[in-house]
């Protein structure tokens, strides 16, 4: 339609949404009514259109598809978007968020309901960008894009200290990215492009690359989050809104392991060959260290919080295995982790609904009167654990097997994050869940109602679907990953040969 | 033999700048006959002037480089683009002040004919193709804004402000001249041409001195530190509607005299100027980004703003390519439409006969003006370099040039004052969106809208259509070179 593909209109239909929000007038309670089923409606179709591309999708072909190109800023910047094994399912997993992150907004959220779902629908097309765009500036466009929306979702509609998070949120963020638009510039000047595709083929001098390297680290690095820069996660995530931090933890922060795998991995090989023991040294310490910390929290939100900061030390670790078991395994992971932890925050925004308050201290033996609600809630704590039968295991097992194959000691360590991840996990579940029902201030308190059930159902399915039968996804990273293999690979055997034939050619 | 016989210059180039200058006489003639009655009509007349010379500034033949008056006065893209952005910032000027002035009591016929007058000396600046023609453009736009900054004359913080504009603005002038004469006795000419030629590329202690005086002078006239003083106090006392326009249109001629300058004349001086330029730019990202944080009062801040605002594109020039030219003069487009809508909004926080300029008025105002705070939301996060607003192409392009010239050290300076910044831009959304709505303010007035809606467009809708605006620069930037 007027030349524009189906992954134009995954970016146009939430600004769509948003635009007929922002013309709703009128009577106030008759507002916020409209304001969310139009926001449901439109995150719903959103889905539905990314199901439409997924079913366009060749998932046996590891080249970029449903490609469209439209003239940008110069004849060498497009406005280039597309999709490939690595970013479909991550589109997949973020249109598929939405609609339960509007679901649970539906009470939550009393004041500003207008702008609220606009910014969030917004938000969405920011993220959708992220993973289509084929065009490193319009990559940075979107990646930036997204903090002006979550800036505002967090300041807003906010905990006690949410100024202070969402200033903390913006210019941690902000700081990491800038370094990454001058290595997009450098990037350009050397390569005449900003064009994804032909950069995978470009060979960047080894020296270059190192400097690229550490830019986009800077970026990614903060927005994974990975220890010591992850000091903007445990805020942000406790103050903002409980489908802001299902965003936040289920989106935003794959976006740092999407451009690893999109960028750092694929065109500077030699350097994340080079760096790879930095960044496994980073990710144990995060396995380890935030699990011990996240052991000592009183906050709900904040446990949650820390777990995925270590569990995303897990990806990292895998990603930089650069082995097929290690890549896969942090994909997937990612995936499970987007679904796990957004639904562990939305369990945390149900309690939080009835009692106003996220301290652990204040709960304890809701089984009593929340079974189902104790039912969910374990599936996602054992998932998060990584119990097989869970999706969380597929991941880990799998970048702990490629870790062993990598480095068996780094694989020794990042055991310790399955252990502790039990002990901080279940220890959270048996205080709030368990034990007897004193609080007087619990004695009244519901479990689900059809709302929540609705929400939280598909998730509990999905967790354990995918527990036992990983592969659909499994299958549509395999192309994309093989050929990642393939061209590092090449890439490193290149270097290595000509680093040999140095001394004879002198 | 044949008789002395007077040539006249070719005028076509000129045009513009004639029709103004006539046009502004025939204002002066009509307000001095019909005296106070002719506000209004002196003021529709200055409007229709300047977007007239517009039409004509942006209707001349694209690829046309002529010069005229033996070689003093230029016309090409460059000039072309730039004027283009001066006109719009003084037709825009007059739209702002109409409302003030009038509620302000303060409504005489000789303001507009000042605007025009000072919009003349900046076409010229713009235009300006030798030493002479530079210095005149210059002290014709100082003098009317000398005049106007003073123009709320019973206010003693206005007059003040005059005072202190021409005294420090007197001194640059002279410094300007001085090196202009050092110039002149080194090279023995006074066009920029001429200078090329003559320099072959290799400089005298004296021309570096000469350079140095030069640099320092036209610093001055941006607001570039170490010659920034002024800048706050002159933008706090004016007037507010002279205030938008210090930051709007003469920056434009300011920064296209600075490039003319440098790149004009000095093409093959790189090396000695560049590191000028380097300095400043960073101390002016830096003083901007670092001063601005404390500061309450919204005009004070601004101030500090456009001081950084300049550092970012002295990068552009800092690289001395075209495509820092051409970085130069897309982010002089969007910071025209940054500033301008920016106190659009500002001139709009009234309640009654009282002007509302500390950041604190600005609370709550998503709830009582989401409009207009959704507005000032995007001209902050623009000012910040925030994709996808035009704030970001702005910077985009001279940080780009920067690298490909390799001045990365410059670049990784820049994008970290950028963050710094970004914090007191962020500290304006804070104040509106998140803390507690104060009393309305009463609506905005016809031209204040006007003036809003239009560089809001431009900055929010930047990024779906790049091209003409790229364009432009584009061809701005190769006439130079």
């Amino acid at each position: 339609m007027f030349g524009l593909g189906i992954l134009s209109g995954l970016l146009i239909v939430p600004l769509a949404g948003a635009a007929f929000i922002l013309t709703l007038n009128g009577d106030e309670e008759a507002v916020k009514r409209n304001a969310r089923w139009a926001a449901l409606a439109t995150t719903v179709i959103t889905f539905l259109l990314s199901l439409v591309a997924w079913g366009r999708y060749d998932a046996t072909s590891s080249s970029f598809q449903l490609v469209e190109s439209h003239a940008w800023l110069t004849d060498t910047i497009r406005f280039k978007l597309g999709v490939d094994g690595f970013s479909m399912p991550l589109i997949l997993l973020t249109t598929f968020l939405m609609p339960f992150c509007i679901g649970a907004s539906w009470h939550a959220i009393g004041t500003r309901v207008k702008e609220y779902f606009v910014a969030f629908l917004v938000l969405e097309t920011t993220m959708i960008g992220v993973f289509e765009a084929l065009d490193l500036v319009l990559f940075y466009l979107f990646f930036e894009a997204g903090l002006i929306p979550m800036f505002l979702i967090i300041g807003i509609w906010g905990g006690k200290r949410r100024i202070y998070a969402s200033f903390k949120f913006f210019l941690y963020t902000l700081l990491g990215s800038v370094l990454m638009l001058l290595a997009i510039m450098a990037m350009y000047w050397h390569a005449g492009t900003t064009d994804i595709p032909t950069l995978l083929q470009t060979r960047f001098p080894t020296g270059m690359q190192t400097w690229l390297w550490l830019a986009f680290f800077a970026s990614f690095a903060v927005k994974m989050p990975m220890w010591p820069v992850h000091t903007w996660l445990p805020d942000a995530h406790v103050e903002a809104p409980t489908a802001g931090s299902v965003i936040l933890a289920g989106i935003l922060l794959k976006m740092g392991g999407y451009g690893f795998i999109r960028v750092s991995l694929p065109m500077f090989p030699d350097a994340s060959h080079h760096f790879a023991p930095l960044v496994f040294a980073l990710s144990i310490i995060a396995i380890i260290f935030t699990s011990l910390i996240a052991m000592m929290q009183t906050d709900i939100k904040k446990l949650i919080a820390y777990s995925s900061v270590a569990h995303m030390g897990f990806v990292t670790l895998g990603l930089f295995t650069m082995n097929e078991q290690g890549i896969q395994g942090a994909l997937f992971l990612m995936i499970s982790h987007g679904i796990v932890s957004g639904a562990l925050f939305l369990c945390v925004g149900v309690v939080y609904d009835r009692m106003h308050t996220r301290e652990i201290a204040a709960y304890g033996g809701l089984v009593n009167r929340m079974p189902l609600y104790a039912v969910a809630m374990m599936v996602f704590t054992m998932a998060n654990v990584g119990l097989p039968g869970t999706s969380g295991f597929v991941g880990e097992f799998l970048a702990m097997t490629g870790a062993f194959k990598a480095n068996p000691t780094v694989a020794f360590f990042s055991v310790f994050g399955i252990i502790l991840s039990a002990a901080y996990a279940l220890w959270l579940y048996a205080r709030v869940i368990y034990g007897k029902l004193e609080k007087p201030s619990l004695k009244g308190i519901l479990d689900l109602d059809n709302r929540e059930k609705l929400i939280l159902a598909p998730l509990v399915a999905l967790t354990i679907y995918y527990g036992v039968h990983p592969a659909p996804i499994l299958d549509t990273f395999a192309p994309s990953t093989e050929a990642l293999m393939a061209s590092i690979k090449t890439a490193l055997s290149n270097t290595q040969t000509a680093a040999a034939a140095l001394p004879v050619a002198r | 033999m044949t008789a002395a016989q007077t040539v006249l210059p070719t005028l076509a180039p000129l045009l513009p700048e004639l029709i103004l200058g006539v046009g502004v006489m025939v204002l002066i003639l009509y307000g001095a006959f019909r005296g106070e009655r002719s506000v209004e009509g002196v003021n529709v007349g200055a409007l229709l002037l300047l977007l007239l010379a517009f039409f004509v500034v942006v209707s001349q033949p694209a690829g046309l480089k002529v010069t005229t008056l033996s070689g003093a006065f230029i016309s090409d893209a460059f000039s072309r683009v730039m004027k283009g952005l001066i006109l719009l910032g003084s037709a825009a000027t007059i739209l702002l002040s109409r409302d003030y002035f009038q509620r302000e009591r303060i409504d005489r016929f000789e303001y507009p004919i000042l605007i025009v007058l000072c919009t003349i000396g900046m076409m010229v600046m713009a235009s300006a193709n030798d030493l002479i023609a530079l210095y005149l453009g210059l002290e014709l736009q100082s003098l009317a804004a000398y005049v106007i900054a003073a123009f709320h004359r019973d206010d003693l913080k206005s007059t003040e402000a005059g005072l202190k504009y021409f005294v420090l603005g007197a001194l640059s002038s002279g410094m300007l001249l001085y090196g202009a004469s050092l110039i002149y006795g080194f090279t023995g000419t006074v066009s920029f041409p001429g200078i090329v030629s003559a320099l072959h590329g290799s400089a005298s202690l004296g021309i570096v001195l000469g350079i140095v005086f030069v640099a320092a002078g036209v610093a001055f006239k941006m607001s570039a530190v170490p010659f920034h003083m002024w800048t706050p106090d002159v933008y706090e006392g004016s007037p507010t509607p002279v205030t938008a326009f210090f930051a709007s249109a003469p920056k434009m001629a300011a920064v296209a005299m600075t490039v003319r300058v440098f790149i004009g004349a000095f093409p093959d001086l790189t090396a000695v100027w560049q590191q000028i330029i380097v300095f400043v730019a960073i101390a002016s990202m830096a003083l901007g980004s670092f001063a601005a944080i404390g500061q309450r009062n919204i005009k004070r801040l601004m101030a500090y703003s456009s001081i950084g605002n300049i550092g970012y594109a002295l990068i552009g020039l800092a690289a001395g390519s075209q495509e820092g030219v051409q970085g130069v003069v897309i982010y002089m487009i969007i910071y025209l439409a940054m500033t301008l809508g920016a106190f659009a909004i500002i001139l709009s926080l009234r309640r009654r006969d009282e002007m509302f300029e500390t950041i604190d008025d600005l609370s709550g105002l998503s709830r009582t003006h989401p409009v207009l705070a959704f507005c000032l939301a995007m001209m902050m996060f623009s000012l910040a370099g925030i994709p996808p607003l035009a704030g970001f192409f702005a910077k985009f392009y001279v940080f780009a040039a920067a690298i490909k010239a390799g001045l990365v050290t410059l670049a990784v300076i820049g994008v970290v004052t950028s963050v710094v910044g970004a914090y007191y831009y962020l500290r304006i959304v804070k104040v509106m969106y998140f803390d507690e709505a104060k009393a309305p303010y009463e609506a905005m007035a016809p031209g204040l809208r006007i003036v809003l809606a239009v560089s809001s467009v431009v900055v929010i809708l930047f990024f779906l259509v790049p091209g003409p605006l790229r364009g432009a620069a584009d061809a701005a930037a190769r006439s130079l070179f």
